[in-house]
C-alpha cells in the first residue's frame, strides 16, 4: 500500500511537471532575465517587442498543435505561409481592393491545409509526414514559380496593419503602444482554446488523438475531424503569412524556410504529447514564450545566435523525455 | 423452457436473418441466424474465427453484411454506421473497450452524443450537465468511482470495462451487444461486471454477450448460440444444456463431446 501511494505521488508529480513545468520555464527565464538585464528587460518596449517576434511563431504553432492534437504532423506550414504571404502581395499590389485582398492570405492557407486534409482522408497517404512533406516542397516551389523566385514589394499600408500597426497605449509610456498583430494572436489563442474544450468539435478532435478507434465507434466522422484540423492549420499559416506581409512590406519566396520546426518545437516544449490528445491553448502558447525569451535573453546579453540552436534543442528533448516518464509511470500497477 | 425465449408468443426484438459477410475471397458468415428476445441475455460461442465478433460488428452497424437482412422490433433496418444502430437502441461494448483514456469518465460516456446546446449547428456542450448525467447513471447501476473527472487510463481494467457499459447503456440501449467483456479482467473483477450484467437485464435490456468462459455463459444467459466455421452451428436454452456440449460445439461436435472437453477451456 506505501509502495503504490508513493508510486501514485511520483505519477501525480510528473503530471503536474508535464502541465505547468513550462510556466515555471517561462517565469525562470524572466526573473534570470530581470536579474541580468533589470533596466531592459522589463520595459515596456521590449516586452511588446518580444510579442512582436513571437507572433508568427505563436499562429503556426497554434495550427500545429491542434494537428498535433490528432497524432498528426503538418510540415508544410512554413510554405504555405511564404505562398500565402507572395499571392497576398502580388493580390495587393496588382491593385485588388484591400478588403478582398486580405482575405487572399488566410483563404489560400484554408485551401492548402485542406488539400493535405485530402491526401490523408480520400488518397489515405499512410502518415500526414508524407503528405505534408509533399506539400511543404510543392507549395515553394508554386511560390517560386508565381513570382519567379523575386521578392515582390510595395505592399499597401492597410494591408499592413495586423502585421505592423500599433495600439496607443499612453499607460505604458510615452511611446508605448500594444502590437496590433498581439491582439490578433490573443483572439486565436482564445478562439482556439473556446473551440477545442467547449464545443463537440473540439472534444472529438482529443478523442481523435487519444484513441481513433473510439472515435469512430461513437459515431465521429474522423475524416471530418482530420480536414477540420489541417484546414485551421492552414488557417493560421495563412494568417501568419498576413502578419508576415505586414511586418516586411513584402512576399519573399524564401519566407519561412524552417518556420514548421520552430513551431514543432514550441508545442513540445509547451507540454504536447506528440502521440496526441494532450496539451493545452495556454502550454503552447507558454513554449513560444521560453523560445521567444530565450532569443531575447540571449541578444541582450550579447551571447551568439548560435546558442539559442543548441539550447532549444535540448529544451526539446528534455520536453518530451519528460512525456516518456509520465507515460511509463502511467503503466504502473 | 422456462426461459424469456420461450415465454408466448413474443416476438423477437431483434433478429438476423440468413446473413452473409465477405471480405475479398474469405467468408466470415454464411447464411446466419440470429434471434433476440426482449429482456434475454443471449450467449454466442464459437472459436478463434467463427464468426462471432464479424456477426456482432454487422449488427452494431460497424460492417454492412454482404447479403441477409437485420429486423428490429418488427421492422426491417439498414444500418450504415454504428451512429445508425445507436440511434434504433443497439449499442456495442468493444473487445478493446474503445474508450479514449486521455478523456474523463463523463467525457467518454457521452462521446459523439455531448449534451449542450446547438448553436449554428455547433454543439456548445454543457459540462456540468455532463457531469451530472454521468453520476446519476454511474449511481443506477451501481457503478463507484473516485470522480467522473478522472481519465479512463487511471481506471483498472474492471472500471474501465465498467465505463464501457455504462456508455452503452447511457441512452437506454434496447439491446446491449458485449464482445468478451470479461477476457482482460482480474478475476476479482469479472464477478463485477457479470453482475453488472444482470442489472442491465433487470432494468429491461437485452444483451449478447459473447464469450470464450463458460463460466460467464453459465452464470448469466438465458440461452447460447454456437457458430462454427462462420455458420449456425446448434443453439439451446441454457438450463437444457451443459458446459460439456456446449464446448463441444464449439469444436464442431454434437452429442458425445463429454469426453473430449476439459473443463473451463
Amino acid at each position: 500500500m506505501a509502495v503504490r501511494s508513493t508510486e501514485e505521488a511520483a505519477r501525480r508529480r510528473l503530471r503536474t511537471l508535464e502541465k505547468y513545468g513550462v510556466f515555471g520555464m517561462v517565469l525562470l527565464m524572466a526573473v534570470v532575465l530581470t536579474l541580468l538585464q533589470p533596466d531592459i528587460f522589463l520595459s515596456a518596449q521590449n516586452l511588446t517587442n518580444i510579442l512582436r517576434q513571437v507572433a508568427m511563431n505563436a499562429l503556426l504553432a497554434l495550427g500545429l498543435y491542434v494537428v498535433i492534437l490528432t497524432a498528426g504532423i503538418d510540415l508544410s506550414v512554413g510554405s504555405i505561409m511564404a505562398l500565402s504571404t507572395m499571392l497576398l502581395a502580388m493580390a495587393d499590389v496588382a491593385g485588388w481592393p484591400w478588403p478582398l485582398a486580405i482575405l487572399v492570405g488566410p483563404a489560400i492557407g484554408v485551401l492548402c491545409g485542406l488539400v493535405n486534409g485530402f491526401g490523408l482522408t480520400v488518397l489515405r497517404l499512410p502518415h500526414p509526414f508524407i503528405m505534408t512533406l509533399g506539400t511543404l516542397y510543392t507549395l515553394r516551389g508554386v511560390t517560386n514559380l508565381v513570382s519567379g523566385g523575386r521578392p515582390v514589394s510595395g505592399v499597401s499600408d492597410t494591408i499592413r496593419f495586423l502585421g505592423s500597426g500599433e495600439i496607443p497605449m499612453p499607460f505604458l509610456g510615452k511611446f508605448g503602444s500594444i502590437p496590433v498583430s498581439a491582439v490578433v494572436l490573443l483572439v486565436c489563442y482564445a478562439g482556439t482554446a473556446y473551440f477545442l474544450n467547449k464545443m463537440s468539435i473540439g472534444r472529438h478532435i482529443f478523442a481523435v488523438g487519444g484513441n481513433p478507434q473510439a472515435a469512430r465507434v461513437s459515431g465521429i466522422d474522423v475524416n471530418r475531424i482530420l480536414l477540420v484540423v489541417y484546414g485551421m492549420s492552414g488557417f493560421f499559416a495563412g494568417l501568419a503569412g498576413l502578419l508576415m506581409a505586414g511586418r516586411t512590406g513584402a512576399g519573399f519566396p524564401n519566407a519561412g524556410i524552417g518556420a514548421e520546426l520552430d513551431a514543432i518545437a514550441a508545442v513540445i516544449i509547451g507540454g504536447a504529447s506528440f502521440f496526441g490528445g494532450r496539451g493545452t491553448v495556454l502550454g503552447v502558447f507558454a513554449g513560444v514564450l521560453v523560445m521567444g525569451l530565450l532569443r531575447n535573453g540571449l541578444n541582450l546579453m550579447d551571447v551568439s545566435a548560435f546558442w539559442q540552436q543548441t539550447l532549444i534543442g535540448m529544451i526539446v528533448v528534455g520536453a518530451v523525455f519528460v512525456d516518456v516518464l509520465r507515460r511509463r509511470a502511467g503503466r504502473g500497477p | 423452457m422456462s426461459d424469456a425465449a420461450h415465454r408466448g408468443p413474443a416476438a423477437p426484438l431483434l433478429e438476423a436473418r440468413g446473413i452473409t459477410k465477405r471480405f475479398g475471397a474469405i467468408t466470415a458468415l454464411d447464411g446466419v441466424h440470429l434471434r433476440l428476445f426482449p429482456g434475454e441475455v443471449l450467449g454466442v460461442v464459437g472459436d478463434n474465427g467463427a464468426g462471432k465478433s464479424t456477426l456482432m460488428k454487422v449488427l452494431s452497424g460497424l460492417h454492412a453484411p454482404t447479403d441477409g437482412e437485420i429486423v428490429f422490433d418488427s421492422r426491417t433496418v439498414v444500418l450504415h454506421s454504428p451512429r445508425d444502430a445507436q440511434n434504433i437502441g443497439i449499442e456495442m461494448v468493444y473487445q478493446d473497450l474503445a474508450l479514449a483514456g486521455n478523456l474523463p469518465i463523463h467525457e467518454n460516456i457521452y462521446l459523439g452524443r455531448e449534451p449542450g446546446r446547438r448553436v449554428l449547428g455547433f454543439t456548445i456542450v454543457d459540462e456540468k450537465l455532463s457531469r451530472k448525467m454521468a453520476m446519476e447513471h454511474l449511481d443506477r447501476l451501481n457503478i463507484t468511482v473516485k470522480s467522473v473527472d478522472q481519465s479512463v487510463e487511471e481506471l483498472s481494467g474492471g472500471q474501465a470495462q465498467a465505463v464501457a457499459i455504462a456508455r452503452a447503456t447511457a441512452f437506454e440501449g434496447r439491446v446491449v451487444i458485449m464482445d468478451e467483456p470479461t477476457a482482460a479482467l482480474a478475476i476479482k473483477e469479472v464477478g463485477k461486471v457479470l453482475d453488472l450484467i444482470k442489472r442491465l437485464k433487470d432494468h429491461g435490456a437485452s444483451v449478447i454477450l459473447i464469450s470464450h468462459r463458460m463460466d460467464d455463459v453459465f452464470f448469466v444467459c438465458d440461452r447460447v448460440m454456437a457458430l462454427f466455421h462462420g455458420r449456425n452451428f446448434e443453439e439451446a436454452p441454457i438450463a437444457e444444456t451443459n458446459r460439456n456440449e456446449v464446448i463441444g460445439w464449439i469444436m464442431g461436435t454434437r452429442g458425445h463431446a463429454a469426453g473430449l472437453a476439459h473443463e473451463g477451456a
